[in-house]
């Protein structure tokens, strides 16, 4: 009687995993994908839009604050996805998931660039005085403006073009610049808020337990890991 | 209205303080009965979406010729009160609850009339007035903000100092229970602030009861708070339970929090930044365009005297 109910366990849960894993790319995720990442950003730039120039509140009392951080956030969230794609094969077999992973890094670029000119444009509003005071005197601002010019040959080297012509070794170690990227993200986030580190501490636990898997995957075998990662 | 009124006075014009204020005050009244919309036209787009709940009445301090009232959405929805969250808006959220009845206001240290008021008693033997103040975080946001409430010199001169105060002390109620923000460890709570005596007797320095001419909302520091409106918005300290009157400084709770970013002082000084920001200019709540931020938040006339010969840099 035991063995026989622990035999149904065992071939349910088999069969559960090998439904997860024959579970094929769905048609136009590609498509859906570019659709949904463009939803925060449009969201974002028509709010902003409408609370300077019309007086909305959809950004609440201090619209350009706000939507900064918006910006700001949703560039973290994508930084983290991208690192979340190669575990997330490994655990699924979803080995598809591979391909999107570009678009999630180049939205990330996206959405720093906006976050960026959030704050030049709108929050600074163009004084150069300050902005070069910022990144000299203000460590976050050189943390986050560091992170963002280290995406920059990430983002010049996305192309299959490009991945061909550094070959597949080399353009590895350079993408394992968005770590660094990632981790200087979150730091930045940690540093510019006034006290409450609930969420940026958040931040830091998810790359914790992403890093971490990555460190026992490579401890345990070296030779792959640097490939799949 | 009464603010694009205030815009088309150039400050060339300004011939006289007084007569500035009487003007305010005449367009003040005539909002008062009924005039308001006498030139629409005039308001602009942004103004008109902004122009929601209250007028605001009262007597302008220290206004600039372009500062108008902040609309009543944003004084109350755009807090910081960490008894009730972090977040900007949570104040206006999670204060909804709190109850402000019965309270008791403990006047005590050196007075020679310690007591334990009720707020009733605490508020009746002062004459309420509506004063339209500047307000500044030391964020960078900034508002104008008519309060409602009387000079805290008034119920200091009740208790009675004595010779040994040097400074006044106050603490915000600590009830976890009432203000979920004191779950968390964020602060270390009760919230203090404090003020030197001269600072805390001048007569702009007031004891807040309303706001628009309303009861103070929960979320803006029901049922009593402080505004001292030459100084940095966190030492103006909400909910108040207790004043004391002491010997030493106090040590005041974003000081202990963070000593190297708020200082006791607090005053403020578009000339010492905060290390991780400019204090040079401020966002108004409801422009785009920033404003620079004036010394001592345009009470320098009033207050500078009290900080002769003091290093402001170091006293930030």
């Amino acid at each position: 009687m035991g063995t026989w109910t622990s035999e149904i366990v065992q071939q349910e849960s088999k069969s559960v995993r090998d439904r997860i894993r024959a579970f094929r790319e769905p048609r136009g995720f590609g498509v859906l994908l570019i659709v949904a990442l463009c939803i925060p950003a449009a969201l974002a730039i028509a709010g902003l839009l409408s609370d300077i120039l019309a007086g909305t509140r959809y950004f609440g009392s201090n619209p350009v604050k706000e939507g900064e951080h918006f910006l700001g956030r949703w560039t973290l969230r994508l930084l983290v996805a991208t690192l979340t794609i190669t575990p997330l094969r490994h655990i699924t077999g979803w080995n598809w998931l591979a391909k999107h992973r570009r678009t999630l890094g180049l939205f990330a670029f996206g959405y720093v660039t906006l976050h960026w000119i959030a704050y030049a444009f709108l929050d600074v509003q163009l004084d150069w005085g300050e902005l070069k005071t910022d990144l000299l005197k203000r460590p976050y601002i050189f943390l986050g403006m560091t992170a963002l010019a280290l995406l920059v040959p990430l983002v010049v080297t996305s192309t299959k073009k490009m991945i061909r012509r550094l070959g597949g070794k080399r353009w590895n170690r350079l993408h394992k610049l968005v770590y660094i990227v990632t981790i200087l993200g979150v730091i930045h986030y940690s540093m510019a808020v006034k006290q409450d580190l609930t969420y940026p501490l958040t931040y830091a636990l998810v790359l914790a337990i992403l890093y971490g898997w990555r460190l026992s995957r490579w401890s345990r075998k070296p030779a792959i890991g640097p490939s799949v990662a | 209205m009464l603010i694009r009124r205030a815009a088309d006075i150039r400050p060339s014009e300004i011939t006289s303080e007084t007569l500035y204020w009487n003007r305010r005050e005449w367009i003040a009244a005539a909002g008062a009965i009924g005039v308001a919309a006498m030139s629409p036209t005039s308001l602009s787009a942004l103004g008109a979406a902004r122009q929601q709940g209250p007028v605001a009445r009262g007597t302008p301090y220290g206004l600039q010729p372009n500062d108008k009232p902040t609309p009543w959405e944003d004084v109350t929805n755009y807090n910081n009160f960490y008894e009730f969250g972090t977040g900007k808006d949570d104040p206006a959220q999670n204060a909804q609850e709190f109850t402000t009845r019965p309270w008791t206001v403990k006047v005590d240290g050196f007075v020679t009339k310690p007591a334990d008021y009720q707020l009733e008693d605490f508020l009746k033997p002062h004459k309420l007035e509506d004063r339209i103040y500047r307000h500044r975080c030391v964020e960078a946001w900034s508002m104008v903000i008519p309060w409602r409430g009387f000079s805290l010199s008034e119920m200091l001169k009740r208790a009675e100092p004595t010779s040994q105060a040097k400074f006044v002390e106050f603490t915000t109620l600590l009830d976890p229970r009432r203000m979920p923000g004191q779950r968390s460890s964020v602060l270390d709570w009760p919230y203090i602030e404090g003020l030197r005596l001269d600072e805390a007797m001048h007569p702009l320095t007031l004891m807040v009861n309303g706001v628009y001419g309303r009861d103070l909302p929960n979320q803006n520091g029901a049922p009593l708070r402080l505004h001292v409106p030459w100084k940095y918005g966190f030492k103006s300290i909400k909910s108040i339970v207790r004043i004391r009157l002491v010997e030493k400084e106090p040590v005041n709770t974003w000081k202990v929090s963070q000593s190297s970013e708020y200082g006791f002082y607090a005053n403020v000084n578009p000339e010492v930044d905060h290390p991780r920001w400019s204090q040079a200019t401020e966002r108004r709540i409801g422009e785009f365009l920033k404003r620079k931020t004036l010394m001592f938040n345009g009470y320098a006339d009033q207050v500078a005297s009290m900080y002769t010969g003091m290093d402001l840099r170091k006293n930030y």
